[in-house]
């Protein structure tokens, strides 16, 4: 089973967990990101590649389903106005055991971040300002290898 | 041939529209070149794709490097390093 969402509403994270668990799986895992009240951030907007963004979550998704031969993965994506505590990102991962659970969804956070076409503007003291990418996440998504 | 571009991020916001269509000359073939032909249509096309270090491109919906052909495209998208997930 895999799940892409990209959407402009709240992320229901319990029903999305609920969903991965399959019959026969024995593991787990998941990451949900939040907006973050860093620096007096007040509101936080993400723009979109409507299309292409769903294609390469997608992609991410059936790749991490055959590497840790998952039984079920779910990616959801918040796009358009947030504030802080609401939840930005589900990604969740369904395996026989917690390893390849785990690592699958490390694999897919980190990667997402790079290859998913979102940008983030924050709102700061009334001002909006684009986020800019970080070298650590370019890292971060390095250590997985290359994409298929 | 008329290529739809479309531009997200601040890269948008620089050009002041989202998307164009446009017809480049036949000797425009990556998306470095397609760069070089944008930025001379008007100003603030040139202010827009000034720092190539700091732009990344599409083509036809997938990620690519600037050097890449542009082959038979349909859709180039011009925009910022990516910044999603949490």
């Amino acid at each position: 089973m895999l799940t892409v969402l990209v959407q402009d509403t709240a992320i229901d994270s319990a029903a999305a967990l609920a969903s991965l668990e399959v019959q026969g799986a024995g593991a787990v895992a998941s990451f949900t990101g939040l907006v973050r009240v860093d620096d007096g951030v007040t509101g936080l907007e993400l723009e979109h590649y409507p299309g292409a963004t769903e294609a390469a979550l997608t992609r991410l998704a059936e790749e991490a389903m055959v590497r840790w031969a998952l039984s079920a993965v779910a990616v959801v994506h918040r796009v358009g106005r947030m504030v802080p505590g609401d939840r930005v990102v589900f990604v969740g991962t369904t395996a026989s055991h917690r390893a390849a659970a785990l690592d699958a969804c490390a694999f897919l956070i980190d990667r997402l971040k790079t290859d998913a076409p979102f940008w983030k503007r924050e709102d700061r003291a009334g001002e909006a300002r684009w986020v800019t990418a970080r070298a650590a996440d370019d890292e971060a998504a390095t250590r997985w290898g290359s994409g298929s | 041939m008329a290529i739809n571009i479309l531009y997200f991020s601040w890269v948008r916001e620089m050009i002041g529209v989202g998307q164009e269509q446009v017809e480049p000359p036949k000797s425009v073939q990556t998306v470095v070149q397609l760069v070089d032909w944008l930025s001379a249509q008007s100003p603030v096309h040139h202010a827009a794709f000034i720092d190539r270090d700091r732009l990344r491109a599409a083509v036809d919906q997938v990620f690519v490097s600037l050097d890449a052909p542009l082959g038979e495209a349909v859709e180039v998208a011009l925009f910022p390093p990516v910044t999603g997930g949490c």
